[in-house]
């Protein structure tokens, strides 16, 4: 019953993908975006990663997809009027599609065992970001917040 | 037993049946199914939640009727008229014959509009906002669907209120509703963040980002008579009253209805539609006020737990309906006092005063948590919130920039 939710899951969203790359309007594809990405959280679901499925939701739908629908928005309106076929985009695609895959295939045969996986509780995620992967994500923190001063800085009107 | 003599309702037996009585009627529903069909075990449980998504829809769609109404006649006394009074005892009836006129009404799409994304709108706001109803505790053993992460649950369904928002702009094709939504976006995205913000000491004090295991870390009382509610703690009633007026914002009411204001632009996002879509975001926005002041009683008022020891008899679920409705007054109050506020005063006030003054609940937590949550946390968190608030409001003080108004888009 897992893996047939999976397929059709799968199936709905490589649909809203390929909607998202084909659309001809900006915005069709954006929700197409969008509708693809709650394909992605509905995977974590299925999978008992509840959290990163929420936090999935939650970033890309209630920020990245409205960020680019803005975006959309406040750009020039005859952009995206003629969308030919995109080579270079198309070549890095299938570049990015075959390594990938080359990389899959090349690995040993991957020997799962089924460690007892304890079920991914927030709690152990909160132990894990605050002890072996703080410094990474004090990183993370610096970087936003210098892009984000960055962003002010470029918007702020000079005061003279 | 020795007690039953004295009030039969005192009996701790009969009241707690009458507070389990609706877990204990769908046990037995459950249980009636399963016995008479012998189906198997997934088929029971898909039956009870499908028992739990109509206990919650009767009740909530029963509360607006009732809400939409009760709101026209407080408005009605709050401006010294009597609201409406003529369908049914008391206009009762009113949301009924509501309905109707919205039934029959013609449903008219824009011939230039985006069909499909104009259609979809409606639905997915009104899908968000229920599901939001899904996570919050009505009573004892009364969670629709206990998850671990039900808070986040709740906020993640929530954002994606505004990409419903943006398809009812965009898909109507009309300068009026492009601007409500631009608006709506702009103040959702400026108010989420003190209201996730001002979660944060509360599921941190807690531990757990579970509403069960917060409404029960608020059980019992502190001398016997104080309930252990967090509205009683010092960063507990600053993150309140914050996360009230995030949450009067996010559901787009009358101090800060700039997205819908009929004198400016129409109705803003709900500008094109008519008919039954139209009364499908109206109750969309009425589900959604519920959900978030259900969470606001969750999570600082106790959620189902009675306020005094002694009136612990009454189930739980009434607890939590008073505390729902009481919340809901103030939100019709507000609106019949309030004039509608302008778009820059909402964004300053949510950068410059809401979100320094989230983060000072969270550090104010912190503090009232190192040491010894006791009275002596207590005074010390206390202390931090005053230095901060006195400063900030020293700090955002405008009276001394009096001088005649400087227009700078018009002339």
């Amino acid at each position: 019953m897992s893996s047939a939710a999976a397929v059709i899951i799968a199936i709905l969203m490589l649909a809203a993908a390929l909607a998202a790359a084909t659309l001809q309007k900006l915005m069709h594809a954006t929700l197409s975006f969008a509708a693809a990405l709650v394909g992605v959280a509905a995977f974590f679901f299925l999978f008992s990663a509840e959290f990163v499925g929420l936090v999935l939701v939650f970033v890309y739908i209630g920020a990245v997809a409205v960020l680019i629908v803005f975006t959309i928005l406040l750009t020039r309106r005859d952009v995206g009027n003629d969308r030919g076929v995109n080579w270079g985009g198309a070549f890095l695609a299938v570049a990015v599609f075959g390594g990938l895959t080359l990389a899959i295939l090349k690995t040993q045969s991957v020997t799962i065992v089924a460690p007892h996986i304890r079920t991914l509780t927030v709690k152990r995620i909160g132990e894990a970001l605050m002890t072996s992967y703080v410094w990474p994500l004090l990183c993370v923190g610096l970087l936003l917040t210098a892009a984000l001063i960055g962003a002010l800085v470029l918007v702020m009107e000079e005061k003279r | 037993m020795i007690n039953q003599s004295i009030d039969g309702f005192l009996h701790p037996n009969v009241s707690k049946s009458v507070d389990q009585i609706f877990v204990n009627g769908k046990q037995w529903l459950l249980s009636l199914l399963s016995s008479l069909t012998g189906a198997p075990v997934w088929v029971i449980q898909v039956a009870s939640s499908l028992i739990n998504i109509l206990a919650l829809l009767a009740v909530f769609l029963t509360l607006f009727a009732l809400m939409s109404v009760l709101e026209r006649k407080i408005l009605g006394r709050i401006q010294n008229r009597y609201g409406p009074n003529r369908v049914g005892p008391f206009g009762l009836l009113q949301p009924l014959a509501d309905g109707i006129k919205m039934l029959i009404k013609e449903d008219i799409v824009p011939a230039r509009a985006d069909k499909l994304v104009h259609f979809l709108a409606p639905i997915l706001i009104a899908a968000a906002a229920i599901l939001a109803l899904g996570i919050i505790p009505y009573g004892r053993n009364m969670t629709p669907f206990a998850i671990d992460g039900g808070i986040l649950f709740f906020f993640a369904v929530g954002s994606t209120t505004e990409l419903a928002v943006f398809m009812a702009g965009w898909g109507s094709n009309n300068k009026f509703s492009m601007l409500g939504a631009m608006r709506a976006i702009a103040q959702m995205i400026s108010y989420e963040l003190p209201l996730i913000i001002t979660v944060l000491p509360v599921v941190m004090v807690v531990g757990s980002l579970m509403p069960d295991r917060i409404v029960a870390a608020q059980a019992g009382y502190t001398f016997g008579f104080v309930p252990r509610w967090f509205v009683f703690t010092p960063w507990g009633a600053t993150a309140f009253i914050l996360f009230f007026v995030s949450g009067l914002v996010e559901s787009n009411r009358t101090p800060f209805d700039v997205p819908e204001g009929e004198s400016e632009i129409v109705a803003g996002h709900m500008t094109e539609y008519s008919g039954f879509k139209y009364a499908t975001f109206f109750m969309a926005e009425y589900i959604g006020m519920f959900a978030i002041t259900g969470l606001a009683a969750t999570l600082f008022l106790g959620g189902w737990h009675s306020p005094l020891s002694a009136l612990e008899f009454i189930p739980s679920y009434v607890w939590f309906f008073a505390k729902l409705s009481a919340l809901l007054f103030v939100y019709i109050w507000l609106r019949g006092t309030l004039p509608r506020t302008r778009i820059d005063q909402i964004m300053n006030f949510a950068w410059k005063f809401i979100l320094p003054m989230s983060f000072t609940c969270f550090i104010a937590a912190a503090v009232w948590h190192y040491a010894g949550r006791g009275l002596r946390g207590w005074l010390w968190s206390f202390v931090v919130i005053a230095i901060i608030y006195t400063a900030l409001s020293m700090l955002l003080d405008t009276r001394r920039k009096f001088a005649p108004r400087v227009y700078r888009f018009a002339e």
